[in-house]
C-alpha cells in the first residue's frame, strides 16, 4: 500500500496523486493513440462511439454525479448541439474549428435559459420536468421543420479541418483520433472543474443544500452553471454524433435516449468521470457481445439465427436492476473495492465501503 | 354536440390517464418513492388479461381473467417490493426513480417476447357496443371507463381518509421513523401499496386495452400520466384524477382547433408551465413547516 505524506495544500489538488498514477494514465492515453494499430476499422468505429458516448455521459455526470440533480431529458441538449452544430456549418458556411465550439456553447445557454425556472424543484419534479422537456425538443424539432428538416432529418456534411476531411468510413482511423483528442480535452477541464471552487461547490449542492447554503453558496446560480456547464459538455457530444451518425432526424434524439444517457452513468458509477467511459463501453459493447453470442450459438446448436428484438434494452434493464440492486456504486466503485481489497491484504473488511441509510421523511412538509 | 362528443372521448382518456396516475399517486403517498414503470405495469395488467381471455390464446371468459389479472398484477407487485424494492430501503429516492426505469425496460422486453410486438386488441364485451342519447353516441367502453375510474377514486380517498390501514400508509411516508416507533410494519406495508398500485394498473390496462390496441411500447403512456399527477398534484387522489382529466380533454381540443404538430405537446407544456408558477400542482400536498 502506498502511503502518499502529504506536505503542502497542492498535494491534495494535484492532478495526479502521486509518480504512479500518473505513469499508469499515460500508459493508457498511450494505448488509446495506439489503439488503431491493434484492431480492425469496424471496432475502431465502435471506440470513437465509445468516446463520443463517454463525451454525452461526462455532460451528465456534471449534473447527475457531481450537483446532484436528476436529468432525464438530456438527449434534447445533445439534439441542440447536434442541429445548431451542422446548421452553423450550412448557413452560415463555418469551418468545424468554429461551429463545433458554438454548438456547445448553445446547448450550454440553452440548458442555463431552461435551468432558470426549473431548478426551483427538487427530486422527483426536477426529473419528471426534464423528461418534459426531452418529450418536448422531439415535437419541437419536427415543428420546426423549414430549419431541423422535420421528420425527413438533417444531412451532417464530413468534418474539415484546414482542409482536412474526416469520414467515418473514408478515414474511421484519423476521425477516432480527433473524437480522442477531443475528449482528452474535455477530461481535462472536467478534471480541472473538480478542483476549482465551482466545482467544490457542485459537491456541496449534492450533499446538502442547506449546508452548501449556510457556506456562502449561491444555490440558485451554483444549479444553473452546473446545468450550464452540462449541457455544453453534452452539445459537444450530441455534435460529434451527428456527424458520425451523418444523418439525423427528431427520432435520433429520444426519450429512450434521455434514459439511455442515464443508465450509462449508473451502471458506470455516478460521481467519477472513469464511470461515463465504463459505461459507455458497457453500453456499445452490448450490441456486439450479443450478436457474437448469437452467432456462437448458431454455430454450436446448429439451428437458424433467432433474434430477439428488443434483447439489447431488456438486457440492459437487467444489468441495471443488478448494479443498482448489488453494486450502486457502478463498475468504477467494484473497481475500487477490488483494488482496495489488494493494497490492504489481508484487512480489508467488507463493511468500509458501506453507505450509511437515511431514514425517509416526507418531502410534503417543508 | 360535436363540443360535448370531444368532450366524453376526451372524458375518457382523460380517466385512463388519472388510472395510471392515480398508481404514481400511490405508491408515492405511502413510499415517498416515484414508479416510472406504473405505465409499463399498466401495459403488462393489459397483457395479461388478454392473454387469458382471447380467443388465440387461452379463450377464457372474459370476467374471469379480469379477476385473474387483477389478482396477478397485485401478487406481483407485492412480490417486486418485497424482492427487488426492499433492498432499496434507505436509499436515495432518484435510485429509485432509475431503478423503476430499468424494470420498465424489463418490462416492456418481457411482454414483447411473450405477446410479441404486433399491436393487438382485448376481446372485450365492453368494446363495440354503443350508447345513443339523441346526436350523441356513447361507446359502452368509454362510459365504463369513467364510472370505473371515479369510483376507484373515491373508494382510495376513503381507505386513505378513514381506514386504519390508510392512515399507517400515510404516516409510513411523512416519517418512517417515527412510523416504526408506533408499531407500524412499514415494510409490509410498502409492499401491499406496491400490491395496491399493481391492482389499479391492471384495472387501467384493462379499461385502455378495450377502448383500442395495445402494444409492449403502450407503457411510454405513463408520461403523459406523469404530467396528469403533476398538474393535479403529486400525493393527492382527486388531484390525480382531476389532472388525468385536464390532459385528457386538452389533447382532443387541441388536435382539433390547432394546427397538425402542435397538439401532442400541449399536455407537456402545461406541465412545464405548472411546474413553473404552481410546482405543486392545483390540489397542493405540500405544507409549509413553521420554523
Amino acid at each position: 500500500m502506498r502511503i502518499v505524506f502529504k506536505t503542502s495544500y497542492d498535494a491534495d489538488i494535484r492532478l495526479f496523486k502521486h509518480k504512479a498514477q500518473a505513469f499508469w494514465y499515460l500508459l493508457l492515453f498511450a494505448l488509446a493513440i495506439l489503439l488503431p494499430f491493434l484492431i480492425g476499422d469496424f471496432l475502431i468505429g465502435e471506440a470513437t462511439l465509445v468516446l463520443i458516448w463517454a463525451i454525452c455521459g461526462m455532460g451528465l455526470m456534471v449534473l447527475v454525479g457531481q450537483t446532484g440533480q436528476a436529468s432525464l431529458g438530456h438527449a434534447a441538449f445533445m439534439a441542440v448541439g447536434a442541429y445548431s452544430n451542422v446548421l452553423y456549418q450550412e448557413h452560415f458556411s463555418m469551418p468545424f474549428l468554429l461551429s463545433f465550439p458554438l454548438a456547445g456553447l448553445t446547448a450550454g445557454v440553452a440548458g442555463a435559459l431552461i435551468a432558470m425556472p426549473i431548478t426551483k424543484l427538487h427530486g422527483i419534479y426536477l426529473a419528471i420536468a426534464t423528461l418534459a422537456i426531452s418529450v418536448l425538443a422531439e415535437d419541437l424539432i419536427v415543428i420546426m421543420e423549414p430549419l431541423t428538416g422535420g421528420v425527413s432529418g438533417l444531412f451532417a456534411p464530413d468534418i474539415e479541418i484546414f482542409g482536412f476531411v474526416f469520414n467515418r468510413y473514408g478515414n474511421p482511423v484519423e476521425l477516432y483520433w480527433l473524437v480522442l483528442g477531443i475528449t482528452l480535452v474535455i477530461v481535462y477541464l472536467y478534471r480541472n472543474m473538480l478542483r476549482s471552487p465551482l466545482g467544490r461547490s457542485f459537491a456541496a449542492v449534492r450533499d446538502s443544500e442547506v449546508s452548501a447554503k449556510a457556506m456562502g453558496i449561491n444555490v440558485a446560480r451554483t444549479k444553473m452553471v452546473a446545468f450550464a456547464v452540462s449541457c455544453f459538455i453534452t452539445g459537444l457530444g450530441g455534435a460529434l454524433m451527428g456527424h458520425f451518425a451523418t444523418i439525423f432526424t427528431n427520432e435520433t434524439f429520444n426519450l429512450i435516449m434521455s434514459i439511455t444517457l442515464l443508465l450509462i452513468i449508473v451502471v458506470g458509477g455516478l460521481g467519477t468521470i472513469h464511470g461515463a467511459f465504463f459505461g459507455a463501453i458497457v453500453f456499445v459493447m452490448l450490441p456486439l457481445v450479443i450478436s457474437l453470442t448469437r452467432d456462437a450459438l448458431t454455430v454450436f446448436a446448429d439451428s437458424g439465427s433467432v433474434t430477439i428484438p428488443g434483447l439489447e434494452s431488456g438486457l440492459f434493464g437487467i444489468i441495471l436492476i443488478g448494479f443498482i440492486l448489488f453494486e450502486p456504486m457502478g463498475i468504477y466503485g467494484r473497481w475500487l473495492k477490488i483494488r482496495t481489497y489488494f493494497e490492504l491484504f489481508p484487512f480489508y473488511r467488507k463493511d468500509m465501503f458501506r453507505r450509511q441509510k437515511s431514514y425517509l421523511k416526507t418531502e410534503r412538509t417543508r | 354536440m360535436d363540443i360535448l362528443q370531444l368532450i366524453v372521448s376526451g372524458l375518457a382518456n382523460g380517466c385512463v390517464y388519472g388510472l395510471i396516475a392515480l398508481g404514481f399517486v400511490l405508491i408515492y403517498k405511502a413510499t415517498e418513492a416515484v414508479n416510472f414503470a406504473q405505465g409499463d405495469f399498466m401495459m403488462l395488467g393489459a397483457f395479461i388479461t388478454l392473454g387469458f381471455t382471447n380467443a388465440d390464446h387461452m379463450d377464457l371468459p372474459f370476467w374471469l381473467s379480469v379477476i385473474l389479472a387483477i389478482g396477478i398484477m397485485g401478487i406481483l407487485g407485492y412480490l417486486l417490493d418485497m424482492i427487488v424494492l426492499r433492498r432499496m430501503f434507505g436509499q436515495s429516492q432518484v435510485a429509485v426513480v432509475i431503478l423503476t426505469i430499468a424494470l420498465g425496460f424489463v418490462i416492456r422486453f418481457i411482454a414483447g417476447l411473450i405477446w410479441g410486438h404486433e399491436p393487438q386488441s382485448l376481446e372485450s364485451p365492453l368494446s363495440g357496443l354503443e350508447l345513443r342519447f339523441g346526436g350523441l353516441v356513447l361507446g359502452m367502453d368509454e362510459v365504463w371507463v369513467i364510472i370505473v375510474t371515479v369510483a376507484l377514486t373515491a373508494l382510495l380517498y376513503v381507505f386513505f381518509a378513514r381506514t386504519k390501514l390508510g392512515i399507517g400508509m400515510q404516516a409510513s411516508s411523512q416519517n418512517q421513523l417515527a412510523a416504526y416507533y408506533m408499531g407500524i410494519p412499514v415494510k409490509r406495508i410498502h409492499s401491499m401499496i406496491w400490491a395496491l398500485s399493481g391492482v389499479v394498473a391492471a384495472i387501467a390496462g384493462i379499461l385502455f386495452a378495450s377502448k383500442g390496441s395495445i402494444d409492449p411500447t403502450a407503457g411510454l403512456l405513463g408520461i403523459k400520466a406523469f404530467a396528469a399527477a403533476v398538474i393535479g398534484g403529486f400525493g393527492s387522489l382527486p388531484g390525480a384524477l382531476l389532472g388525468g382529466i385536464i390532459v385528457g380533454l386538452v389533447e382532443p381540443f387541441a388536435a382539433r382547433y390547432m394546427p397538425a404538430g402542435y397538439s401532442q405537446i400541449f399536455p407537456y407544456l402545461i406541465l412545464v408551465v405548472m411546474l413553473v408558477v404552481r410546482p405543486h400542482g392545483i390540489l397542493s400536498q405540500i405544507q409549509t413547516k413553521k420554523v
